[in-house]
């Protein structure tokens, strides 16, 4: 660490280092992109990954917290923070240019707290409506809805981007760009439509049936779910984050408690360990599954959608035993479980294992390897390592492509120490690789489940915890491994019982955002079979 | 041979019956008369068996249930599909080129009725019978890719726009298929007609008769075929996970009944035709000599033969299409262009070898010779 301390004072000299629950450094705007710059090339350890960027209203300042953390060694993770106090016009420099998981992010804070950034070619609004009045996550953000009334008048779609950009002698220049040719033929895929996963727009400039340009727009079921967050006390918040991911709602959910225990330092019962891991392993299984079964599905076999989806019934009949939820489990509470495990759960689960295992043989004979499939999906989106790592995608799709990224063996949280288990890497980085990844895990998971079912101990199910949960001062993060990839909560509090700002880290935004790079030059066909490959939930992105 | 279930018997006597009572101008018109509502009855009531056997059938392999609340096993589940989807509201879309796009269904379906109309159900149980009956097969059955693709460009619509192109491809490409295979079997019967091709077949199907490139033929059919109908794995014109519905996304009510109506028909169709000329048509099983089992088969009647082969064809063609995914139009292209074209020219050539130095069953063995 001191290492990179050393690096950050030789590209910053006046940086604010400090020591919190991660390596935080607070730099003046003006120095952030050499500091981030100097982090981004740093040899040994490049800090090539952004995990989240979070916007920030400190009431006194706009701000933005980078997390970034290294390909090569993922546990170690560094937090940079810089703010403006220009809340008329909050200008920030983009690190677009090294980190493409930038581009999407940077528009939502614009859309949601107003801070623009310079050199980001394209700084449109995202989740949000261009026309939108107020900044939804500043402070002073005036919720009266006569400003922003409901329409059903037919809005047109400009695809007109505006931008900031420095030129050589440092001004900045605003200008206007077009974001697809005059002639471009383009489709709306979205955001109604059978294959996006949900209410998924993307605009798609095709050439014949060859995909040319590809313009994310989401936010069409948008429920601010972040802002919500800051009026609701912390028990509260956790019903929110099912709402999310809803196939990892078990996981998202483990995330938050696992946060919140951090900070108020709750000891959680072993009991209630080996359950959650076991849950999560169970969640993680039935949201792959589904992955399995829409990808299928979305390259025309109906038939394996509905052989994924038989599966995963005996997964939610088990959940339903457990805790009366099927999709949301309403499970993981601060300070342990809220429910323990039924009589029969070990029977149950341990009858599952074997014939979970029967059925993968079946997926393997009745579609891996069917040709048309193959032709389907060998060579089909292909997305290299540094594209993985720059776009940030995580989860099967980012291990398809040879990124070693499984929070469960870099960051090991719960009792992912103790279990042995592999962590399923591909390097062809081709839907077929994400494909088979999932498939794989599927099988680890089981593996999980055999070694804990055995031996759950006894004893308490939920630690002793005070009604009103107040958190210290300060900052705190918690990943997890979710279903999609790396899921991240962040928590600044002011000491209240209300959290200060909370932030989700969601690994489908990454998986959408890499979707223009990897469609390019595939036909349509390919954009929806690919689409099913990278397996994002919308939700998750529309928080 | 006794045939006490024919009906063949019946209908000569409403011939002579018309005959006898009318001026030859009014029986002939009484008579096309009759048989036009028998056919677009038989028309109506196969579709609506079908839909009811394709559910049935695809809830099996999907370890579902199918259709099993109206009626003992849901069998008035179609009818009252049929009954919901004729009383539907037909919904006008506003910037549509009307003409084309209300003409479009019906030549889906008129092409698909006419093709139909030319099927030998059984003995004496045939609408048309033409000396060229397999060009008239080829020419009618054509007409229907002009609905698809009227249709996809009147609705005005991107997403119907690619599925009627994409449909065009498709048909075009394997209607040449479908056509050398049907013309592989006319050089081995030597006619056209659809009831001598029958008639040959008595005692060596055709598939069997020309051996290997028979064999191909038909394999070349059924796949061909199949794709013909934009059926699994070849829906590519109506991709549902692409195109939403592909070239009939805008339509509604009837409309979209048409041609959902004709899919299902075409699907039979095609069965159907495989049958008469390869497998034989509505003739039973029979083996020279053999009088007592040629008697026992004839007891069954020429239909139930029909159907019984129809029926396994589309077992085959349901089996295929829930058990591959989709292909990508490239790849169908590829199959058509690349391998089923010269495969099929090819066994053409051969076809005529055999026949010419007379390596068929029927000249080896006199056994097989009708």
């Amino acid at each position: 660490m001191s290492n990179i301390q050393d690096i950050i004072l030789n590209a910053v000299p006046e940086a604010l280092i400090e020591e919190k629950q991660k390596l935080t450094v607070t730099v003046e705007p003006k120095q952030l992109h050499p500091l981030v710059k100097a982090l981004y090339e740093n040899k040994d350890l490049p800090f090539d990954y952004l995990i989240s960027l979070i916007g920030m209203d400190w009431e006194d300042k706009l701000g933005v917290i980078y997390l970034f953390s290294s390909s090569k060694d993922m546990s170690q993770e560094i937090a940079v923070i810089t703010a403006t106090e220009d809340r008329e016009n909050p200008l920030l420099y983009s690190i677009t240019d090294m980190y493409e998981a930038a581009h999407l992010n940077e528009r939502e804070v614009y859309a949601m707290l107003g801070i623009r950034f310079i050199n980001n070619p394209d700084m449109r609004r995202f989740l949000l409506d261009g026309d939108w009045n107020g900044y939804p996550l500043c402070k002073d953000y005036d919720a009266d809805p006569t400003l922003n009334p409901i329409t059903i008048a037919n809005k047109e779609i400009t695809d007109l981007a505006p931008r900031i950009m420095e030129d050589e002698n440092g001004n900045l220049v605003e200008s206007v760009a077009n974001i697809f040719d005059e002639d471009d033929y383009i489709i709306n895929i979205g955001p109604q439509h059978p294959s996006t996963h949900g209410v998924m727009h993307f605009r798609t400039a095709l050439n014949g049936e060859v995909v040319k340009k590809i313009d994310v727009n989401s936010g069409y079921i948008h429920r601010g779910i972040e802002k919500m967050c800051e009026t609701m006390t912390y028990p509260q918040i956790l019903h929110l984050t099912d709402r999310l991911d809803y196939l990892s709602a078990g996981m998202n959910r483990h995330a938050l408690c696992m946060c919140i225990e951090k900070a108020a330092e709750i000891e959680v019962p072993m009991r209630a360990e080996y359950i959650r891991v076991i849950m999560d392993e169970l969640n993680r299984i039935s949201s792959h599954l589904l992955a399995w079964a829409a990808h299928c599905n979305d390259l025309g076999a109906t038939t394996a959608f509905v052989y994924g989806v038989r599966e995963r019934e005996h997964v939610l009949d088990i959940f339903d035993k457990t805790c009366g939820g099927r999709l949301i489990i309403n499970q993981n509470v601060v300070g342990g479980v809220m429910f323990d495990i039924y009589p029969d759960f070990q029977k149950d689960v341990k009858a599952f294992i074997p014939y979970m295992r029967e059925k993968l043989v079946e997926y393997d004979d009745f579609f891996s390897h069917n040709p048309i499939a193959l032709n389907r999906m060998v060579n089909v989106g292909n997305m290299s390592r540094e594209d993985a790592i720059t776009y940030a995608v995580t989860g099967p799709a980012g291990r398809g492509s040879g990124f070693s990224c499984d929070v469960r063996i870099h960051k090991p949280y719960s009792l992912y120490e103790k279990v042995e288990f592999k962590e399923v890497i591909r390097t062809e980085g081709d839907s077929y690789a994400r494909y088979m990844n999932r498939l794989d895990e599927i099988e680890q998971s089981l593996h999980i489940i055999e070694q804990l079912i055995d031996d759950i101990p006894e004893g308490e199910i939920l630690a002793k915890v005070k009604p009103i949960i107040r958190l210290p001062e300060g900052q705190y993060y918690q990943s997890v491994e979710a279903g999609k990839g790396e899921f991240a909560v962040f928590i600044e509090s002011k000491g209240d019982k209300f959290p200060y700002r909370v932030k989700f880290r969601s690994p489908s935004l990454a998986a959408v955002s890499v979707m223009p790079l990897i469609c390019k030059d595939e036909l349509l066909t390919d954009f929806i079979g690919i689409g099913g490959s990278m397996d994002y939930v919308i939700p998750d992105i529309d928080r | 041979m006794k045939q006490p279930l024919e009906l063949t018997g019946l209908i000569s006597n409403l011939h002579t019956f018309f005959r006898s009572n009318l001026t030859p101008f009014w029986a002939t018109v009484i008579e096309g008369a009759l048989v036009l509502i028998a056919v677009l009855a038989a028309y109506a009531i196969i579709a609506l068996a079908l839909i009811y056997i394709e559910r049935k059938i695809t809830a099996f392999f999907q370890s579902r249930l199918g259709p099993n609340r109206l009626g003992k096993y849901g069998w008035i589940q179609s009818v009252a599909d049929l009954i919901k989807i004729l009383i539907k509201e037909i919904i006008h879309i506003n910037k549509v080129d009307k003409v084309l796009f209300y003409a479009a269904p019906f030549f889906v379906i008129v092409s698909s009725v006419l093709t139909f109309g030319i099927i030998p159900f059984g003995q004496g149980l045939q609408a048309v019978d033409f000396n060229i009956g397999i060009v008239y097969i080829l020419a009618v059955s054509s007409i229907g890719i002009i609905g698809v693709l009227l249709a996809g460009w009147s609705s005005n619509n991107k997403y119907s726009m690619i599925g009627a192109m994409r449909s065009g491809a498709q048909f075009i490409s394997y209607e040449l298929s479908a056509g050398f295979a049907l013309m592989t079997v006319v050089v081995l019967s030597g006619t056209m007609q659809v009831s001598e091709i029958v008639e040959s077949q008595r005692y060596a199907w055709n598939v069997f008769n020309g051996h290997i490139p028979a064999m191909i033929a038909f394999v070349i059919y059924l796949i061909s075929g199949h794709a013909e109908t934009n059926r699994g794995p070849f829906d590519l014109p109506e991709a549902e996970g692409e195109l939403t519905a592909g070239y009939h996304t805008e339509y509604s009510g009837l409309q979209f009944g048409f041609f959902y109506l004709a899919e299902y028909l075409n699907m039979f169709i095609i069965a159907a035709i495989a049958t008469t000329v390869f497998l034989g048509g509505w003739m039973p099983i029979q083996v020279q000599g053999w009088d007592g089992f040629n008697q026992v088969m004839w007891y069954i009647p020429s239909y139930v033969w029909f159907f019984a082969k129809t029926g396994v064809l589309i077992f085959f063609s349901l089996w295929v299409r829930w058990s591959f995914p989709r292909l990508r139009i490239d790849l169908l292209l590829n199959l058509e262009w690349k391998y089923l074209l010269p495969i099929n020219l090819v066994n053409i050539i051969v076809m005529v070898v055999v026949v010419l130095l007379g390596w068929t069953l029927e000249d080896l063995f006199p056994i097989f010779r009708p």
